[in-house]
């Protein structure tokens, strides 16, 4: 189907593929903001990610095109490197661009009934808008190869998410404070990263990333390179709700509205962890990561704790988005685990639970944002009975609920699988103990609202049966059974992952 | 039918049988119509699969690999063959028994309960059919998640108590040790499959310490052989339906466990490497403990119910002891109890419930003298518990004959006692309640009159009789079924094979 789709896009467009893969969206939004009302706003949010995900299948085959992943490099408006920006695609962008452009596309599809339910009708237009500038900053920072023009993509993707996150404030003014403190804590997050960024230029005097990865090696004990490298990872480390830096990440995604929470999910926290693991393993390179031992000393503890502390606090909620959110952070210590471990089929599990849990969790959210569109509550309580009166929603639901815990034939348990195997190789035995509490813990999280959603009376039976609209249906239904095909025949993910891998071992790539 | 075709249709039935029982959900008849056909048709595909294991013909089915390295292969081998066909078999009994339990109790959701029935049974196929670790590993979580409704089928908070232990302690065991020790040992030997001798005999730097843990989070990780401390789910189990309890919990469910152990012993670990593996005699105590206390637990059971129960924890160890024994004669005793215990256990859960259905009597003591109005039910009843017992001419008599042959074998002078002792407890726990109910002491009252105008129903007293029938044929087939099993038991030491008769 890849090389189905890329064979239709023609030569010319295709050799353009990465700037118009971040452009098109980015000249949409405007566009979008100037549209008289929200549905044709919808529409072109529809278009302007669709073309992304046609140019993300095509990077992807163009990229896959050569035996052991082909790196392409783009250099933009004829700017050679250096010089000018470049945006270099190897097999981890590619799988991360197609993961950011799927999400994205079917998330704008299912937008509308919630949108139309969540914001008002005059600030649909913009809505869109923000949204769009959202999707550009989060495939910018995906697939440029500039340190610096990293940092300007990862600011655009953040402001417009501050923004999306406060139109939470027409169901639940509580998003005003969460937006706050995301803006706070993100700003932060931002600042590290460029003060960090800043450091290795005046080291090295260059912001390409291969370039840098090239000069640094020649620098090695420089305190600056030391400190720009402590900034860099706590600076992204925020962005990607790296425990303890995770506590903006709960109120942002419970008030958000149901469809930012879902997008976001499944995207924004991935996309900064890719940037951390870029740098710590192409930029730096995996030396320079061990030595200094981040990857033991920080990156493992910090995902073993999350696994285990978000876990507990996910079991102690009463507010489904909740649980789900800590959820989220402890998925990231999974992520982070894998990473840490530092070899090559560690860093692919962690690239594989990247991927599966961007299924999961928008499954999880889409079926979530059904729910608040129909029962108007995300309570334990509101749950109850769910699975007689909105069996389709449910049931989707369900298979992202045992996909996070891993039950077999589902995408999580792929991706678990290929973590403790890892772990083991590595003689790492206590950490799968810890993976494997962890999701006993998550079995007890998903447990208690699965059987409140099929086991339980309704809490209040006068409320109608109502399915959510056929809108989130079919996208969540994609993603679900995209749970159950990674689960089944999970080579494609799994070879994806694989590849990424790869690439960043043979360091070729920015 | 080739032997592909073969094992697709013992896991593509299932799936259509459930499929068709929603279909015909509005008309009862046909859908039990439905169950029995299908549940005929299945056993039938059991019997080809058993007749081409024993003419050694290879019957496999490989359906590609979930991700590198994870397979979906099947392959049938004789002890696989012997459980499909035992659990294959009695669904039928079972279903012709649950038309008369469920219709004469006028229960609630009997479509969702039919088909979850059909779902546990594919996933009884899938244990029973597996090639490698991995494809019973799904077939063992799909006997759990189809079996959690079944268990929470009556719906008010006891039931969804005792349902929610089911689930937690059966997930989390697997979860928490067996998924563990999958991984370990692929992570070990490169490979998952089953091989003839042991896996684990490629394993490079298998130390015996590895081995050990190995060997223990294997144990306690098959929750569903409720070896102690994890057998307290099946006691929980049973404010299920007694149709559940006769089938899944005598039957598919917990011989699944049990059946994963026996596996796992003579495919993963294989013989020698089992017995040079130090945590074998800490399981093996732990299984006799289980067989002690269990049957000691049981006699303090006035539930008829929750006496079953722990009479099937104390049962379901001789397996496990048996694994653990690790020689041909223990692992042949083993395998004769997944199928001797079966039509025992499932013929004492079926009176049980046939009592039940006609009476509404649930405690021991309040049957005495019942034997008068319902005497089918009760002799039934004492013929299985002699069975269980392991009185010739019944079936259980072979298992425990066996299982202390393997003991005086591998010099496990212990075992034969507990053996005994066991057999002891059991006369203790299970002949009063039949004996009672037969003869009550003279000056007992009349028992309680029928709940259900006319008793028991039919169906619910002819399915425990034939099965208590079994027990008795069972004990007279036993030669050629050992014969069946002897190339995965491996061969038992001849000279004491001989002087033993013909088992």
């Amino acid at each position: 189907m890849i090389a189905f789709i890329s064979s239709l896009v023609p030569e010319d467009i295709a050799a353009h593929a990465p700037a118009l893969l971040v452009a098109l969206p980015m000249l949409m939004a405007p566009l979008a903001a100037f549209m008289p009302n929200g549905r044709l706003a919808w529409i072109l949010s529809i278009l302007a990610t669709a073309a992304s995900l046609v140019m993300a299948i095509t990077l992807l085959s163009q990229v896959r095109s050569i035996e052991g992943g082909a790196v392409i490099s783009y250099a933009m408006g004829g700017w050679a490197p250096d010089a000018g920006i470049e945006f270099r695609i190897d097999a981890l962008n590619s799988m991360v661009l197609l993961l950011v452009t799927t999400i994205g596309f079917l998330a704008a599809i299912f937008s509308w009934p919630s949108v139309k339910a969540e914001i008002r009708d005059a600030k649909r237009a913009m809505f869109y808008a923000a949204y769009l500038v959202c999707f550009t900053g989060l495939t910018g920072v995906a697939s440029t190869g500039d340190a610096f023009n990293l940092f300007v993509f990862l600011e655009i993707s953040s402001i417009a998410t501050y923004v999306l996150v406060a139109l939470g404030a027409t169901r639940d003014r509580r998003a005003l404070p969460a937006a706050g403190n995301y803006l706070l804590m993100g700003t932060i997050g931002a600042s590290f990263f460029v003060v960090g960024v800043g450091f290795l230029y005046a080291a090295t005097g260059t912001l390409n990333m291969a370039e840098l990865a090239v000069r640094l090696q020649d620098v090695p004990d420089n305190k600056a390179v030391l400190a720009g490298y402590a900034f860099i990872v706590v600076g992204l480390g925020i962005k990607a709700a790296m425990f303890p830096l995770h506590q903006w990440l709960p109120n942002a995604y419970a008030y958000s509205p149901s469809f930012v929470t879902m997008f976001l999910a499944a995207t924004a926290t991935k996309v900064a962890i890719y940037a951390l693991v870029r740098f710590l393993f192409t930029v730096f390179g995996l030396e320079f990561s061990f030595e200094g031992s981040t990857l033991i000393w920080i990156l493992m503890p910090m995902g073993i704790a999350a696994m285990v502390a978000c876990s507990f606090q996910a079991v102690f909620q009463t507010d489904v988005r909740r649980t789900l959110a800590y959820s989220s952070v402890a998925q990231v210590g999974y992520m982070l685990l894998g990473v840490s471990i530092g070899t090559a089929a560690g860093v692919s599990a962690g690239m594989f639970h990247l991927v599966n849990h961007a299924l999961i969790k928008g499954a999880l959210f889409m079926s979530l944002a059904g729910v608040v569109l129909t029962y108007q509550g995300t309570t334990l309580n509101d749950f109850k009975g769910l699975g007689r009166s909105a069996p389709w929603t449910m049931t989707a639901f369900a298979i992202g609920a045992v996909s996070l815990i891993g039950v077999p034939l589902t995408a999580g348990f792929q991706s678990k699988y290929a973590l403790v195997t890892a772990l083991f190789e590595h003689g790492w035995w206590w950490a799968v103990a810890v993976v494997m509490f962890a999701s006993l813990l998550a079995v007890v999280y998903m447990g208690r609202i699965l059987e409140a959603v099929f086991f339980r009376a309704p809490s209040n039976p006068n409320k109608r049966r109502q399915e959510a609209p056929m809108l989130i249906l079919i996208p969540l239904w994609v993603l679900a059974l995209g749970n159950i095909w990674v689960g089944v025949q999970g080579g494609f993910v799994a070879g994806l992952a694989d590849d990424a891998a790869a690439a960043l071992f043979i360091g070729g790539a920015p | 039918m080739s032997g592909e075709l073969a094992i697709i249709a013992a896991l593509v039935l299932p799936i259509l049988i459930c499929f068709g029982i929603w279909l015909a959900g509005r008309v009862p008849d046909l859908r039990e119509g439905v169950t029995l056909v299908g549940a005929a048709a299945l056993f039938v595909v059991a019997i080809i699969i058993a007749v081409k294991v024993s003419a050694g013909e290879a019957v496999e089915l490989n359906l590609g690999e979930a991700v590198p390295g994870l397979e979906f292969a099947f392959r049938a081998e004789p002890l696989g063959a012997l459980f499909a066909l035992v659990a294959s078999g009695l669904w039928i009994v079972n279903s012709f028994y649950s038309i008369g339990y469920m219709r004469g109790n006028r229960e609630r959701n009997q479509t969702r309960f039919y088909m979850c029935f059909a779902i546990a049974l594919l996933g009884a196929m899938g244990v029973a059919m597996s090639a490698n670790l991995f494809t019973l590993f799904v077939f063992y979580e799909i006997l759990t998640l189809s079996t959690y409704p079944l268990v929470a089928h009556k719906g008010d908070a006891n039931a969804q108590r005792g349902a929610r232990i089911y689930l937690m302690t059966l997930l989390g065991t697997s979860i928490g040790f067996l998924l563990v020790a999958i991984i370990w040992t692929g992570a070990l030997a490169g490979s998952l499959d089953f091989v003839p001798g042991g896996l684990l005999q490629q394993a490079e730097g298998l130390t015996p310490i590895v081995a050990s843990t190995l060997l223990i989070l294997f144990a306690f990780g098959v929750g569903k052989a409720a070896l102690m401390p994890f057998h307290f789910w099946l006691p929980n189990a049973m404010v299920a339906p007694t149709p559940v309890s006769a089938l899944l919990h005598a039957v598919a469910v917990v011989k699944a466990g049990v059946f994963t152990i026996l596996k796992i012993s003579i495919y993963i670990f294989g013989e020698e490497i089992l017995n040079a593996t130090a945590s074998r005699e800490f399981i093996l105590g732990v299984a006799c403990f289980t067989i002690v206390v269990a049957s000691l637990v049981a006699m303090t059971k006035d539930n008829l119910k929750a006496r079953l129960a722990y009479s099937t924890v104390a049962q379901l160890a001789y397996v496990t002891c048996g694994a653990m024994l690790a020689d041909p004669a223990g692992f042949m005793g083993g395998s004769l109890q997944i199928a001797a215990h079966a039509v025992g256990k499932i013929t004492l859960f079926m009176c049980a419930g046939a009592i039940y259905v006609a009476t509404g009597a649930q405690n021991i003591s309040d049957m005495r003298g019942l034997g008068k109005r319902m005497p089918l039910i009760f002799i039934a009843f004492f013929v299985a518990s002699l069975s269980i017992i392991g009185i010739p001419p019944l079936a259980g008599d072979w298992p425990k004959y066996e299982l202390m042959q393997g003991a005086a074998d591998g010099g496990m002078d212990y075992v034969p006692y507990v053996l005994i002792v066991s057999s002891l407890l059991n006369i203790a726990y299970l002949l009063p309640i039949p004996i009672l109910a037969l003869m009550p002491p003279p000056g007992s009252g009349e028992p309680a009159p029928y709940k259900r105008p006319g008793g028991a129903p039919m169906l619910t007293v002819a399915a425990p009789c034939f099965t208590a029938l079994l027990c008795f044929l069972m004990f007279f087939t036993i030669g050629p079924i050992s014969k069946f099993l002897e190339p995965a038991t491996g061969e038992r030491i001849p000279a004491v094979y001989m002087t033993g008769g013909e088992p």
